[in-house]
């Protein structure tokens, strides 16, 4: 573990990971778990029962203004949202290009949590704090903590292991008593299954996680099946998918950005349309168990066509599943390509379409 | 038979000019879950520290390295189907290749199972 710096931070349940004898990896500037049992048998128990997972390395800001100041900042309809619900969306640059994916939570008229990934997270809030000329932003990360109870049993779970009654629908979220605390309960996730992302003070952490884990029904998770099981739905991970040179549209994410409304980089969006753009986003499926990996090439007909941003392993499909970017024209389903590390390993693959994964227990 | 290991990790067990290879428990365990194993073809030339073949894990792809030069004798085909057998028994029902070893002193600069529990403590 050479590349443990003195910067790297550490969730308030890193002690705990540590005692499960987890495995552990820089991501975002953060110590991550990566696995506790074996990755396979966590996007096992994520598919079939429950999951929990580490995820206070994400960012929360609390915004009291003006729905309009959103609006104007980010792609999503904020004034539009009503309260107990959240959408996802973008920050985009001058360019277009997508500084950070987000979700924005309506708290109550005039106040909003926004959550942000790890490594943008100062990025972010510079930005935000710039465009939201009125209304009050503070970051309130260090205190919060994030955890994620993934699975087709996590409602149950929730209701056995901490008694609540969560009968939210998806994209909806309420205050549920927990551990003395009004605790921020939303039915989101990033697995493609029902689950829901707890926001708890960071000091209840430790004793939530151990309460969840107390069910056996519940197993802990890393980012390692994290980014299969988001991957098998199709779901964009920021830094790979998309990135501050993409844009929503040739990410295949358009439906995330409100044109109805103005908002910073819609122009530039205009723009870059009007001009055509230069890659497309595609899913694609490869055979044999080999995986195809970030940064492969995308060939077809032994022309290089574009590139792989995230590539696994399937234990569903049992072979490759990946997304990547195509010169545009190239994108058609069912095209056959082949996926190349540039040296010995060759892929047979073809163009498919997301999510990979179409029946799981997501909005049960 | 005599077991030895390298320092990346594979272990060789060898009878004269027989020998046996794969990857150790603990090259295992850093992998994870293996997917899939790209086994080398009967007849393939090894040379010591040369790639043999590639493993792939859910978290990379890995180059397996020979640990002594001869040449392939057989592949452990059951490793196609069930690349998990690595991560079940790493170090018997999970070999990976049955060699022709050219030179038995090639053991020499290896690690005797003492040695690479030693090597391993100083890895931690």
């Amino acid at each position: 573990m050479k590349a443990m710096g003195t910067a790297m931070k550490l969730t308030p349940l890193y002690g705990e990971h540590k005692k499960l004898g987890v495995r552990f990896a820089p991501f975002g500037g953060w110590y991550m778990p990566i696995s506790y049992e074996g990755i396979i048998a966590e996007h096992s128990a994520c598919r079939k029962s429950a999951a929990v997972f580490d995820i206070c390395h994400m960012g929360e800001f609390l915004f009291t203004g003006d729905a309009a100041e959103l609006d104007n900042a980010v792609t999503q309809n904020i004034s539009g949202l009503a309260e107990g619900k959240s959408r996802y969306g973008f920050i985009l640059n001058d360019s277009g290009g997508i500084e950070d994916d987000l979700i924005i939570f309506r708290k109550a008229e005039n106040e909003f949590m926004i959550v942000v990934n790890a490594a943008t997270l100062e990025n972010d809030y510079e930005i935000l704090k710039k465009r939201l000329r009125k209304g009050d932003l503070s970051d309130i990360s260090a205190e919060t903590a994030k955890i994620d109870l993934q699975g087709p049993l996590s409602r149950d779970v929730l209701k056995e292991a901490l008694g609540l009654d969560i009968g939210l629908k998806y994209f909806n979220f309420g205050y549920f008593d927990i551990l003395g605390e009004k605790a921020l309960i939303s039915r989101t996730g990033y697995t493609g299954e029902l689950g829901y992302e707890i926001f708890i003070n960071s000091e209840h952490a430790v004793e939530l996680w151990n309460k969840l884990l107390g069910d056996v029904r519940v197993k802990p998770a890393g980012l390692g099946a994290r980014d299969i099981l988001r991957l098998e739905m199709g779901y964009s991970l920021y830094g790979h998918d998309i990135d501050a040179q993409t844009s929503p549209d040739e990410a295949g994410l358009d439906m995330f950005v409100n044109y109805d409304k103005d908002f910073f980089g819609k122009s530039a969006l205009r723009v870059r349309k009007g001009k055509g753009a230069t890659k497309t986003k595609i899913a694609f499926q490869t055979e044999g168990r080999r995986s195809p990996r970030s940064h492969y090439r995308i060939l077809s007909g032994g022309k290089d066509i574009g590139e792989v941003t995230s590539g696994v392993f399937s234990p569903v499909f049992s072979c490759g599943i990946g997304l990547g970017f195509v010169t545009p024209g190239f994108d058609k389903k069912g095209a056959v390509i082949t996926i190349s590390d540039g040296k010995n390993v060759e892929l047979k693959g073809k163009i498919t379409e997301i999510p990979f994964l179409k029946k799981t227990s997501l909005r049960n | 038979m005599d077991i030895y290991y390298t320092k990346d990790h594979e272990w060789v067990k060898v009878e004269g000019r027989r020998g046996i290879m794969g990857i150790s428990a603990y090259a295992v365990k850093q992998l994870g879950d293996i997917t899939y194993v790209e086994l080398p073809e009967v007849g393939k030339e090894i040379t010591k520290s040369g790639v043999v073949c590639t493993v792939e894990s859910v978290k990379a792809a890995s180059d397996i390295y020979a640990p002594v030069t001869g040449k392939v004798t057989e592949a452990n085909s059951v490793l196609e189907s069930a690349p998990e057998k690595l991560n079940e028994s790493p170090e018997d029902e999970g070999w990976i290749a049955k060699l022709e070893i050219s030179s038995p002193d090639d053991v020499n600069d290896l690690m005797t199972p003492d040695k690479y529990k030693e090597f391993l403590k100083s890895l931690e």
